[in-house]
């Protein structure tokens, strides 16, 4: 048993990770007796499971995910999802109001294409397309707010360990900030300069995600811009 | 049965927010209405043809390219060359773009930047002719969209312009009633530079090179093509909206304005 790369290692696809008695979790393969990265990313290992965090990825579904989608297809029995992912997500007319089809020519009326959701992922395998909930506190349509999209790899960060991040943005600007696994964030606000406000942090939080202290500036830059729009108001 | 993809549209409260900040003047990219993209033109970009340009208007990717060809002129102008332009939507561009026979998009935009061309006379084209009525050069302006983020029209055009100035055309004679090619190049006939300005309508707003969430939000679309001599010479307008005489007389003065800013830009690129 050989470990070839270390913890927090950068690893590229196909580099060979550990020869021996590991099992190979997320983004690798074995090959005989050896394991191997599939994709470029952060080499990580629990025991004798070895994985790889993606540097930069798409969003894959994972059951339970909370997600932020947009309706793109009004069918017979639900609606078709795009969640920011390779798979186009399903929302079934039963998750919406009990019923298996859509009333006709109804089905519109209730969600129309163009139309953001805030759903949940029940199902997904890469079988088949995922399926989506909107049934329970707090998911639904979106009908205010701004939304923006961010790498999914950074969402982590944007929310934080143990959602510091994300609730010190919301502490700070008082908004209610709904973040999605899909890298979909929706920023909702009193005023539409608050949330341009908002949407800057992020952004700031996205481009130097890979940085260190980056709350402690981000908390900086949050008070200092809000200081200014106050000034900029009562001037 | 097949069914042409249709993009996913923009989220409506996205729409909302882009009329919202329309009608206060502003933008989702943070430009003022009258604020190009930023303009890059790179020429000699295809080894093979006899001109060439790139161009990126923001996140739009234009590729032109020219190729120039022995062929018999059109009966009723047998002392003139012929242009033809052409203009491919690539699925690379966009997920909404399927190959196949073109379709009515890029129908439009290879006849818009054609108008500009044409109606500008931007090619002394009596000079592309070697025998009359015989043998002309036929001059194919291929244009290739290679990423869409809005307003092809303007960047296409920009491009066709470039690859044409940067053209070169094979020197030949007849000897014997043959074509001989004496082996040297010459630089093609070019006597105008057309610039078409884009205006989209949002709201009551006119605003200049739309990207592609505002052409979807648009009512309506005005293109205007403005001459070496600040006259307009080729018009074109889409979508359902309507303009009022007002806006176009404001939308023409603003492209002359600005169409001279940009030739300069191309007039560079391709020197």
């Amino acid at each position: 048993m050989t470990l070839h790369v270390e913890k927090r290692q950068i690893v590229t696809p196909g580099e060979l990770l550990a020869q021996g008695d590991y099992y190979p979790d997320l983004n690798t393969f074995r090959e005989g007796d050896s394991i191997y990265s599939t994709i470029m990313g952060i080499f990580d290992h629990r025991g004798n499971r070895l994985s790889v965090v993606p540097l930069k990825h798409c969003y894959i579904p994972f059951v339970d995910d909370l997600v932020i989608g947009k309706i793109v297809d009004v069918g017979m029995s639900g609606w078709m999802v795009d969640i920011n992912s390779p798979y186009p997500a399903l929302l079934p007319a039963t998750e919406v109001m009990g019923r298996q089809h859509l009333p006709r020519g109804d089905g519109g009326r209730i969600l129309e294409v163009g139309d953001l959701v805030k759903a949940k992922v029940i199902a997904a395998d890469r079988t088949r397309d995922p399926l989506l909930t909107i049934r329970d506190r707090g998911l639904g349509k979106i009908s205010r707010g701004r939304v923006l999209k961010i790498s999914p790899s950074k969402i982590p960060r944007l929310i934080g360990k143990d959602g510091s991040m994300i609730n010190m943005l919301k502490k700070e600007s008082s908004c209610s900030l709904n973040v999605g696994q899909n890298g979909v964030v929706l920023v909702t606000c009193e005023t539409p300069e608050k949330e341009e406000l908002v949407i800057d942090v992020i952004k700031v939080i996205e481009r130097e995600a890979h940085t260190q202290g980056l709350a402690d500036r981000v908390l900086e830059l949050m008070k200092s811009r809000i200081r200014g729009e106050g000034n900029a108001e009562g001037t | 049965m097949s069914m042409t993809p249709q993009a996913a549209p923009t989220a409506k409260i996205e729409q909302e927010w882009i009329r919202d900040l329309a009608s206060k003047n502003r933008r989702i990219d943070g430009r003022a209405p009258s604020d190009y993209r930023e303009i890059t033109i790179e020429t000699g970009t295809i080894e093979k043809a006899n001109g060439s340009a790139r161009v990126t208007l923001g996140k739009t990717k234009i590729l032109v390219g020219v190729k120039l060809e022995l062929g018999a002129p059109f009966p009723d102008t047998p002392n003139e060359g012929v242009l033809t332009v052409n203009a491919e939507l690539t699925p690379i561009a966009h997920s909404s773009f399927e190959l196949g026979p073109p379709g009515e998009n890029a129908i439009e935009l290879a006849r818009v930047v054609d108008r500009n061309l044409r109606e500008s006379k931007a090619i002394d084209l009596k000079e592309l002719c070697i025998e009359p009525g015989k043998r002309v050069f036929i001059v194919f302006v291929d244009v290739y969209v290679l990423d869409h983020d809005g307003n092809l029209v303007d960047a296409s055009t920009y491009g066709a312009l470039a690859a044409l100035l940067k053209c070169r055309m094979p020197e030949c004679e007849i000897r014997d009633g043959e074509i001989v090619y004496s082996g040297s190049f010459r630089p093609l006939p070019m006597r105008n530079y057309p610039v078409p300005v884009t205006f989209a309508k949002i709201g009551r707003t006119l605003i200049v090179d739309p990207c592609l969430k505002e052409e979807e939000v648009m009512s309506t679309r005005l293109t205007i093509g403005v001459d070496k001599e600040d006259c307009v010479c080729a018009m074109q307008k889409g979508g359902m909206g309507t303009l009022e005489v007002h806006e176009v007389t404001a939308a023409v003065e603003a492209a002359i304005l600005k169409s001279g800013e940009i030739r300069k830009l191309i007039m560079e690129a391709a020197c």
